[in-house]
């Protein structure tokens, strides 16, 4: 018998149980979240459901110690990889003073954190891509052997900025990786009415950079083609743009209802295809995860999570002053 | 002490602090070989390399946002618009991005990227190379806008704003590059970000400005003391945040206030000062707060004779200062 596909990668048992790990409590936090938002709890949620293949098995490839981040709003996934807690998470889903993203200042899913290289992000689509390209391009200046990692929806490859911030990183060689999560979907607009290029790793050719479309339901196959593009990227050979191909398994937020734009069938196909229940069957059948193995670590997430939302749940909010703090550097913070 | 034009002060100001400090880097639209379309970055690219001064793709906000990333990551980059004008497709990223680092990620990141902008008219630019953008972004917190109006002061603006902590707008009247010169030392000084100056003592009425138009008010000042008019002439410097504290003093001063902008009147920077003075100082001003701006049209039109009617210059500040003189 050959080697495993896992093996092949040059990854081991304990790495791929521990990329499911993360898939799924990027999953089971989204769950939760979803609770507490119907519960009235917490205002708002974004998902990153059935897109945590793409996210985590990107960012295993990746040297979470060095690499820099600049993720967008589904990606829980990366965040969790990057060192991101479930508790931290919570105290952004409650919008606590603690939350190490904002300080309960911007909504769930504005990621940021210093400490682990998640650049801090904002609203308005893509605007993040630039950022990356700025930090491969100090990177590249201070002669650093880190790699820059930035996502986006594929309805926002349609900005501004995806266009001028890989043009700028191809003319300059800079060390980054672009990932579309490619969903299908920008809130109810389908891909065939966003993209006009038959792919969106079409759209590399035009800036001098090499564009790979993969199947993002399968954490291997996204692991493998980032962890070729940071070989490139640290090489000085340039940054790549990845389409990983995913499924938008929820709504687009907590304030959408995806039934009036897809239809029953559509929703029941996905579902079927859900890349955490894929990857579980894959570490089963491969003699990794048992059945019983997987229920104490759903019971150990199960327990984290509970942990992690009583305590955000009773953690304190800012006091309303602090609105007025870190405009600038100086005043004393007000 | 050796004597400066403006430009040569700008150019200065970034030399120096690329020497001081190895992250400091420019980028922009032809900075590098050429040495900008204005010659602001000449001489850089010699000394330190295409590294360190990036001729980039023509497309500001990449220009913007890659120097946002790169801010955030720990550089100093100041990055140049070709024109004020053309600041434009980088307003998402100055605004959206720049200006609410610091505030959206609870002072965990910060943004100390200079972005550099030659603005104003008078020079036959047209609609689009004569504006004044600064009232576009005067109400982000998070940013700071700085407009020099002499080459003293543009060299040590400059250098402060590239140690500044947050991101800063400065810019630069494009006319005032060549036209204004003085002493620059060739010492490493800065000046406080946030404060204005008071370019000349006065008694009888006060004008607030900044930028070329300091000039304008100076020669004017120069004129009406033959006739016996004392002007106070305050230089704002910093036209967001407004130096509230020196603008009250100013106009308590002589209680007779001009306040004068080369951009359109409505909604100018002149405007907030104006309301700035009504709620601090109404029972010190002798006279209606004035306003001499350019008219509330699009922008400055090429033909001579539309340019100059758009455009303040040193007699139409002269006749506005009298005329407050004899109220
Ligand atoms: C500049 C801008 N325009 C509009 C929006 C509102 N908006 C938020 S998400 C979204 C759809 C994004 O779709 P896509 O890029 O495919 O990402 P997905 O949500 O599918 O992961 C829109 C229109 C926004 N946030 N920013
Ligand atoms: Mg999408």
């Amino acid at each position: 018998m050959g080697k495993k596909r896992h093996e092949e990668l040059g990854l081991t048992d304990e790495q791929v149980l521990d990329m499911y790990r993360t898939m799924l409590l990027a999953r089971k936090i989204d769950e939760r979240m979803w609770l507490l938002n119907r519960a009235g709890k917490i205002p708002f949620v974004i998902s990153c459901q059935g897109q945590e293949a793409a996210q985590v098995g990107a960012s295993f490839a990746l040297d979470r110690d060095k690499d820099y981040t600049a993720p967008y709003y589904r990606d829980m996934g990366v965040v969790l990889a990057f060192g991101m807690t479930p508790k931290e998470l919570f105290l952004s889903g409650f919008a606590k003073a603690e939350d190490p993203n904002s300080g309960g200042r911007q909504m769930p899913g504005h990621f940021g954190q210093k400490k682990n290289r998640i650049l801090t992000g904002s609203s308005p689509v893509t605007t993040q891509l630039p950022h990356a390209v700025g930090v491969a391009l100090a990177g590249k200046m201070e002669k650093k052997d880190f790699a820059s990692f930035v996502t986006l929806g594929e309805g926002s490859s349609n900005q501004g900025d995806f266009h001028e911030g890989l043009n700028f990183a191809g003319v300059h060689k800079l060390p980054v990786i672009t990932m579309v999560e490619n969903n299908k979907y920008a809130i109810s607009v389908p891909l065939e009415r966003q993209v006009a290029s038959e792919t969106v790793a079409d759209r590399a050719k035009s800036y001098g950079m090499p564009g790979y479309q993969v199947n993002g339901n399968d954490p291997l196959e996204v692991y493998k083609v980032v962890k070729e593009a940071r070989e490139r990227a640290i090489n000085g050979e340039g940054p790549t743009l990845i389409e990983a191909i995913t499924n938008r398994l929820t709504a687009h937020s907590s304030d959408d209802d995806h039934t009036a734009y897809r239809d029953k069938e559509e929703i029941e196909e996905m579902k079927k295809n859900d890349c955490v229940h894929i990857f579980s069957q894959y570490l089963k059948d491969n003699d990794i995860l048992t059945d019983e193995k997987e229920q104490e670590l759903i019971k150990e997430l199960d327990k984290e999570i509970n942990e992690a939302t009583d305590y955000a749940e009773n953690a304190p909010y800012a006091e309303p002053e602090d609105a007025l703090k870190y405009v600038y550097a100086d005043k004393g913070g007000e | 002490m050796p004597v400066k034009s403006y430009i040569q002060a700008v150019t200065q100001a970034m030399r120096e602090e690329m020497e001081r400090d190895d992250k400091v880097f420019v980028l922009g639209e032809d900075v590098g070989k050429k040495g900008g379309v204005f010659k602001a970055t000449e001489g850089l690219y010699d000394q330190f390399g295409e590294e360190r001064v990036i001729d980039t793709p023509l497309a500001e906000s990449a220009i913007a946002g890659v120097g946002v990333g790169a801010a955030m990551y720990g550089m100093r980059p100041i990055a140049e618009m070709q024109f004020a004008d053309f600041i434009m497709p980088a307003v998402n990223q100055i605004i959206s991005e720049a200006s609410r680092v610091r505030y959206r990620s609870n002072n965990d990141w910060s943004c100390p990227i200079t972005i550099r902008a030659p603005y104003g008219g008078g020079v036959h630019g047209a609609l689009y190379h004569s504006q004044s953008v600064e009232a576009v972004f005067a109400n982000q917190p998070g940013l700071k806008i700085v407009m020099p109006s002499n080459p003293y002061d543009a060299k040590g603006l400059l250098k402060a704003a590239i140690r500044d902590e947050d991101p800063v707008l400065f810019f630069e009247h494009k006319r005032a590059y060549r036209l204004l010169k003085g002493e620059v030392p060739d010492d490493d000084y800065v000046l406080p970000i946030g404060k204005a100056d008071v370019k000349r003592e006065g008694d009888d009425i006060t004008v607030i400005t900044y930028g070329l138009c300091v000039n304008f008010a100076l020669q004017a000042a120069e004129k009406l003391e033959e006739e016996g008019i004392s002007a106070h002439i305050l230089d704002l410097r910093t036209v967001y945040p407004l130096d509230q504290e020196a603008i009250i003093e100013a106009a308590k001063k002589t209680g007779k206030v001009l306040l004068v902008t080369e951009d359109n009147k409505e909604g100018s920077i002149m405007s907030e000062v104006a309301a700035i003075i009504s709620e601090n100082c109404l029972f010190d001003l002798d006279s209606p707060i004035q306003r001499l701006a350019g008219p509330d049209v699009p922008a400055m039109p090429y033909a001579p004779t539309m340019e100059k009617f758009f455009m303040v210059n040193p007699d139409k500040v002269e006749e506005a200062m009298r005329d407050l003189a004899e109220f």
